[in-house]
């Protein structure tokens, strides 16, 4: 119980450091890197909450493919030293962290001062197979299987997105050659 | 650890996102903030889901990861894009997507 707790302090203070590392560090490569140990931490307290085939897909999918992803794309538009808040405007800029302490305070006062008698406690106990690779794929091949297949069917229109998106311009210049000639 | 500790924690990580995506500048570093937006919403999922002993909350957070993986695969496109047209990567000069 007492591990459980330490384990929790630190893995939610490498969280919060990593958050707060990608939403204030100048270069954005150190952003990406700072995104990178936050969703480490995030991982650690989703072992915690025992959900393994979440914390084992949230190292993979996103601190392996979609930051490697994040990188190249830095690294290809340059990663410049963009100033962390533009220099006119001290009203304005103070607007964006105001109204998110106001939404942290509105939050946390709703969680504590919530009825729900679950979150005082730990939860049911529940068995070694809670959140196993097995219970996911029993319940997104049976329960959620129109999510699953909806998901399938939105990460091919995001590959085909990210093609069309990103080709060269001059495909399609074919089209455009006729118009182009008689103009 | 109580439930609450985790919902607390996931409520302070998702206003920082939003902290961020509300002052930043740069579309890449907006897209980063989005992304601890989501993740925070994700922590809750798991920690509600382990709170009522039910794995649906799971398969809530898997979606809301595809989801994700699709937003950047898209934003990304969009800002390579803008930077192949030598526009300026500043999401306050960009405030059209007219071709």
């Amino acid at each position: 119980m007492l591990f459980e707790q330490i384990l929790f302090f630190i893995a939610a203070f490498g969280a919060i450091a990593g958050a707060l590392g990608v939403a204030m560090l100048r270069n954005p490569f150190y952003s990406v890197l700072a995104l990178v140990s936050h969703l480490i931490a995030l991982a650690v307290l989703f072992l915690l909450l025992q959900a393994a085939f979440l914390a084992a897909a949230q190292v993979v999918v996103y601190a392996g493919a979609v930051m490697v992803l994040y990188v190249f794309v830095v690294a290809y538009v340059g990663g410049s030293d963009t100033p962390l808040r533009p220099t006119e405007g001290g009203l304005v800029n103070a607007f964006g962290p105001l109204v998110a302490v106001a939404v942290f305070v509105e939050l946390t006062i709703a969680v504590v001062g919530s009825s729900l008698s679950g979150l005082g406690g730990r939860g049911p106990d529940v068995d070694a197979s809670f959140g196993s690779p097995e219970a996911i794929g029993d319940l997104l091949l049976t329960k959620f299987l129109l999510p699953f297949e909806a998901a399938s069917l939105l990460l091919l229109l995001a590959a085909v997105g990210a093609v069309v998106l990103s080709r060269k311009r001059r495909g399609l210049e074919d089209l455009d050659a006729p118009e182009g000639v008689a103009g | 650890m109580d439930t609450s500790w985790f919902v607390v924690l996931s409520a302070f990580i998702f206003c920082i996102g939003a902290a961020g995506v509300m002052s930043r500048r740069s579309p890449l570093v907006v897209l980063l903030c989005l992304e601890l937006m989501l993740n925070a919403g994700n922590l809750a999922l798991i920690a509600f889901s382990r709170m009522l002993g039910n794995g649906d909350g799971q398969i809530f957070a898997l979606i809301v990861m595809v989801v994700a993986a699709c937003e950047v695969v898209i934003g990304l496109g969009i800002i390579v894009g803008m930077f192949r047209r030598r526009l300026p990567i500043d999401v306050d000069e960009m405030s059209e997507l007219r071709g």
